[in-house]
């Protein structure tokens, strides 16, 4: 409504209209997700999981067709063929190309993650309460309207409805593990810290463009004399909050944590996901508000990616924990992300997208495995309990290590593709020394996930090991689906790289 | 014909590593299945090679088919000449590292099932290394060839097998990734030139040799480091006698015969032909690391107390003198080079296997632990020399040809470098013999032959000590060598005839000529 509001005070031409055609995915995910809180208020307990994983089954099957629908449909081919995607809502929400791209894998990522979430084989006793299944939609759905949002505000919104059903959703354990509310309470302090970063800058940037609009924006910093300190202040702030969420060095410091902490399905939604949804942001930001004054930041997202690669790189060969080691990673990888992020051309764009659903599936397919070595009644994710973990269950081991050479970007892996296509974007877009930097902290990082590998491989197993707990159907599915698609990206990678070619346009 | 051969040989060792990998609970027949495969690919090998045209064109048997099309990237093959013998080696030792290994103890709970299909899988990619000529495919087989190796050591090698695994596959990623940058700027040239961007080793080459020399150097250093860590030369050879040392014997053998020869042909198929400019400026870092790594191989060589330590210093020697070889820019020298390459692995792997059969019998691979072991065993003791021979390049060996025509081709363009390596075939006797001695000859002594605390191979008496002479399986292993010894020390012809052409169009692509001595800096 307010954004309504200030497109009409504006005096924009364009009266608001809906194309429901477009926005279906996300009316079904809200929808279902507000379902489900009838569901928790109205239904019996006994017979609220099996319907609430059905909702979300269903209603995440459902807005893919629906994606799939509108991407066939007319509407959405003319609106990506005139580059301007299809602007709906008062053009607060731009769907076009990488828009529907990101849909789509969230949509995917959400389905495998949402399968290791519903498992119960897993966690007999721990089960989560079901109102995990509510949050985790309103979640999914906030991150589908951020990586589609035109708009500083919408996308403010987007990212509150996404960001508090993840701190609620990483407390989830708290009975069981003190540690799980340690998680969800820092993550909330410093997540709302990193929204009122997004908040001052979006503010900043108001004063300076007048306008939420990215569009807006990026026409008054094309043509304005206005004070840039307005302008880069608030890019500052605005950036601060998005690397935030994405979980990149030196604003990655809830990540380790939150990993350990919080339920390992809930690590898997919120590694892959959130990631993306906030890489999805970063991307639309930079290419659609700021491309003209990209010489003035470019450098410090340079130094950026560069202290991120480190962080991840070195601070992950010290840890003992598999969820921290992953969480660190995810912080190097999160650097490499941001180097196609700020290659400022076509490749860039379509590299850091690839790159994107190649991580989300490799790492929920890893925290997957993760899940099923425990001991007792909790998980045994200190490093110290894998070793010789391939003499008990090779097959596990088998998985897990090819999972990690994938994080590594091993070659016949999707996570080499992705680091393939996103470096040597960066490289025509003149960044050779970054992309060199990048390269020797790939070889490093490396170094921890053949730790791992070797302490599973070639070290004689504990007297008293942790046990590895036979998945259920539906982790299977998920730990399935995810080596073959880290497998299938990293041989055939051709179709997904078809799909994620296009451009944001403003 | 031939470009089927050429696939069969990169299907036929994955599918045996396929079988062989279910033979979990059988050592036997996977041994005896794993064995007929390797024979099927050297039949295959040597087939490639009679149909092979030297004279013909400069990549022979090639196919290709489309694998990420948007990007100009071609799962294609095909074979040159050094390709060709390089292949033709692989195929040769493999099987006798099969047979070498056949009564290997392996570490408890492993099966000789995983040792070899590791091993058939290792092949398949070797073979596919030297057989690629899409820039990119050559990168992707050259990482993934180090995940079979890496298990190799790290699951049946000795007891510091991790800290060396884990040292060999960090050197040879971290190169590979330093390559993989450079094949991407290659790959932005010829999409600025050809305005479709392409990883087809033919059209690189003919794009990225008219690049400015400023940018050829830096492309050039990409490569080069990764392959001076493969080759390995000398600042960066660390990791060799770490692998080397901990790698069960079969394994070695393939590491210091097969592997590192990816080094140097990468400098013969990458490096000269895609920069030549640079690699013209460059030619006196190489030649002096090349000479360093001659010296200081051979003086380390002589100083080693454990036996399998002494070979990879040993190879680092032999690899400075192919480098030597490769960038004097002579014929001869480059001819000796590539046929250096063959027989390095002939003879070093044979010393390996040898010295592999020494360490069985006495359980210790420490140099002191040994003395008079002719006595006992004869017949190990005598092909010991002849390996140790090839290895010092004795004329008549098969490596006298190379190392000599190495020598005689590089001193008209490079005197100085030339004169300085003679000074390795000094050490290589001193090396050698001073080896042999200790270990074979003088009254039966040491530690592993005559037991003082009852430890492996422990006897009191020494006629009487648990130590016998080659079995009929050992002999048979080492056969083949002996005889491609002698045979290619006299009559070294095939291997040069096969070789020539491909590295007369080597030389044409760097644009020098013999008898004109190289410009350097131009």
């Amino acid at each position: 409504m307010l954004s309504q509001f200030l497109a009409q005070a504006q005096g924009q031409i364009n009266p608001p209209d809906v194309s429901y055609a477009a926005i279906t995915p996300i009316l079904i995910v809200l929808g279902a997700a507000c379902l489900g809180v009838l569901i928790e208020a109205f239904v019996a307990k006994e017979s609220r999981w099996a319907l609430q994983v059905g909702l979300c089954v269903v209603s995440i099957l459902a807005a893919g067709v629906a994606l799939i629908l509108f991407m066939n449909s007319d509407a959405a081919k003319g609106g990506v063929a005139g580059h301007t995607g299809v602007l709906t809502l008062a053009n607060v929400i731009s769907i076009d190309q990488p828009a529907l791209f990101l849909w789509g894998t969230l949509l995917a990522l959400g389905l495998l993650a949402l399968l290791l979430l519903a498992d119960k084989t897993v966690d007999p006793d721990g089960a989560l309460q079901t109102e995990a299944f509510p949050l985790f939609l309103f979640a999914l759905g906030g991150m589908m309207v951020f990586s589609a949002a035109n708009n500083l505000l919408t996308m403010f919104i987007a990212l509150e409805v996404l960001s508090l059903p993840l701190y609620l959703m990483c407390g989830l354990a708290r009975k069981r593990r003190l540690i799980s509310q340690e998680a969800a309470v820092k993550y909330f302090l410093l997540g709302a810290f990193a929204s009122a970063f997004f908040l001052y800058g979006l503010a900043l940037l108001y004063g300076y463009a007048g306008s939420v609009r990215l569009s807006d924006i990026a026409n008054a910093a094309v043509g304005t004399n206005r004070s840039d300190t307005l302008l880069f202040g608030g890019l500052g702030l605005l950036v601060v909050g998005l690397l935030f969420k994405a979980a990149v060095g030196p604003f990655h410091t809830w990540t380790p944590d939150v990993y350990q902490g919080a339920p390992t399905p809930v690590t898997a939604f919120m590694a892959a996901c959130t990631k993306v949804a906030a890489f999805g942001g970063i991307l639309r930001v930079l290419t659609v508000a700021f491309q003209s004054t990209q010489w003035e930041w470019r450098g410090v997202l340079w130094a950026v990616c560069i202290v991120s690669m480190a962080i991840g790189a070195i601070f992950g060969l010290t840890q003992t924990d598999v969820k921290r080691m992953i969480a660190y990673s995810s912080v190097a990888h999160a650097g490499f992300l941001l180097v196609g992020a700020i290659a400022l051309n076509t490749n860039g764009l379509q590299s850091t997208l690839f790159y994107l659903v190649a991580y989300g599936f490799t790492t929920i397919a890893s925290f997957g495995v993760i899940s099923l070595v425990r001991r007792g009644n909790g998980e045994a994710s200190d490093l110290s309990e894998w070793a010789g973990l391939a003499k008990r269950s090779p097959l596990l081991a088998a998985v897990f290590t090819f999972l990690l050479l994938a994080l590594a970007g091993i070659p016949l892996t999707s996570g080499f593709v992705g680091k393939f296509v996103v470096f040597s974007a960066a490289l025509q877009d003149g960044m050779a020394p970054l992309v060199v930097i990048a390269l020797v902290f790939s070889a490093v990082a490396a170094f921890f996930y053949l730790r791992v590998v070797v302490l599973m491989y070639f070290s004689e197993p504990a007297e008293d090991g942790p046990t590895v707990t036979v998945p259920g159907a539906f982790t299977t599915v998920a730990i399935g689906l995810g080596v073959f698609i880290t497998l299938l990206l990293g041989v055939v990678p051709g179709f997904v790289l078809d799909w994620a070619k296009g451009g944001f346009l403003g | 014909m031939g470009t089927g051969l050429l696939l069969a040989l990169l299907v036929v060792p994955l599918v045996g590593a396929l079988v062989v990998a279910f033979l979990k609970n059988d050592d036997r027949t996977a041994k005896v299945t794993a064995l007929a495969v390797t024979l099927v690919e050297f039949v295959l090998a040597v087939l490639l090679w009679v149909s092979y045209e030297p004279g013909g064109a400069r990549i022979q048997f090639s196919s290709s088919v489309d694998w990420i099309g948007q990007l100009g990237i071609h799962l294609s093959f095909g074979v040159d000449g050094i390709a060709l013998v390089m292949i033709g080696v692989i195929a040769l030792l493999v099987p006798i590292v099969v047979g070498s290994s056949w009564a290997d103890r392996l570490p408890t709970g492993r099966s000789a099932g995983g040792f070899l299909s590791l091993i058939l899988v290792q092949e398949a990619l070797m073979v596919g290394v030297f057989a690629a000529t899409d820039v990119f495919l050559f990168y992707v087989l050259f990482e993934i060839m180090l995940i079979p190796m890496y298990f190799l050591i790290g699951g049946y090698g000795g007891p510091r097998r991790q800290y060396a695994a884990v040292k060999f596959f960090l050197y040879s990623f971290l190169g590979g990734l330093i390559m993989l940058a450079s094949a991407i700027g290659c790959y932005s040239l010829a999409a600025d030139k050809l305005g479709h961007g392409t990883f087809d080793w033919a059209q690189l080459v003919t794009v990225v040799r008219e690049a400015p020399l400023g940018t050829q150097v830096w492309l050039f250093f990409g490569f080069f480091l990764a392959f001076a860590i493969k080759a390995p030369l000398v600042p960066l050879h660390t990791w060799l006698p770490d692998a080397a040392e901990q790698a069960p014997i079969g394994v070695a053998v393939i590491l210091v015969g097969v592997l590192d020869k990816v080094g140097t042909f990468g400098f013969l198929r990458y490096l000269l032909p895609m920069f030549p400019d640079a690699s013209k400026a460059l030619a006196p870092l190489v030649l002096v690391l090349g000479v360093i790594g001659v010296l200081y191989g051979s003086l380390l060589a002589v100083g080693q107390s454990d036996l399998k330590r002494l070979i990879a210093y040993v190879s680092i020697a032999h690899f400075g003198f192919i480098a030597i070889g490769i960038f004097a820019f002579t014929s001869q020298s480059e001819v000796g080079a590539v046929s250096y390459m063959v027989n390095h692995s002939i003879a070093t792997g044979m010393l390996i296997l040898v010295i592999g059969m020494v360490i069985a019998r006495g359980g210790s691979t420490k140099i002191a632990d040994y003395g008079g072991m002719s006595k006992l065993t004869p017949v190990l003791a005598g092909l010991f020399l002849v390996a140790g021979l090839s290895t010092l390049s004795l004329p008549g060996t098969n490596s006298f040809v190379s190392e000599f025509l190495v020598l005689l081709g590089s001193y008209p363009t490079q005197p100085v470098y030339s004169v300085l390596a003679t000074i390795g075939m000094i050490l290589a006797a001193l090396y050698v013999l001073w080896l042999y001695q200790r270990v074979m000859q003088g009254p039966v002594r040491g530690n592993a032959l005559v037991g003082v605390s009852g430890g492996p191979g422990a006897a009191t008496d020494p006629e009487k000590a648990a130590v016998t002479d080659l079995n009929k399986r050992e002999l048979v292993v080492l056969a083949p060598l002996v005889l491609l010894i002698v045979v290619l020390g006299v009559y070294p012809k095939p291997v040069l005839d096969v070789v020539g052409p491909s590295v007369t169009a080597t030389m044409q692509a760097v644009g020098v000529a013999d008898a004109v001595p190289a410009q350097e800096g131009k």
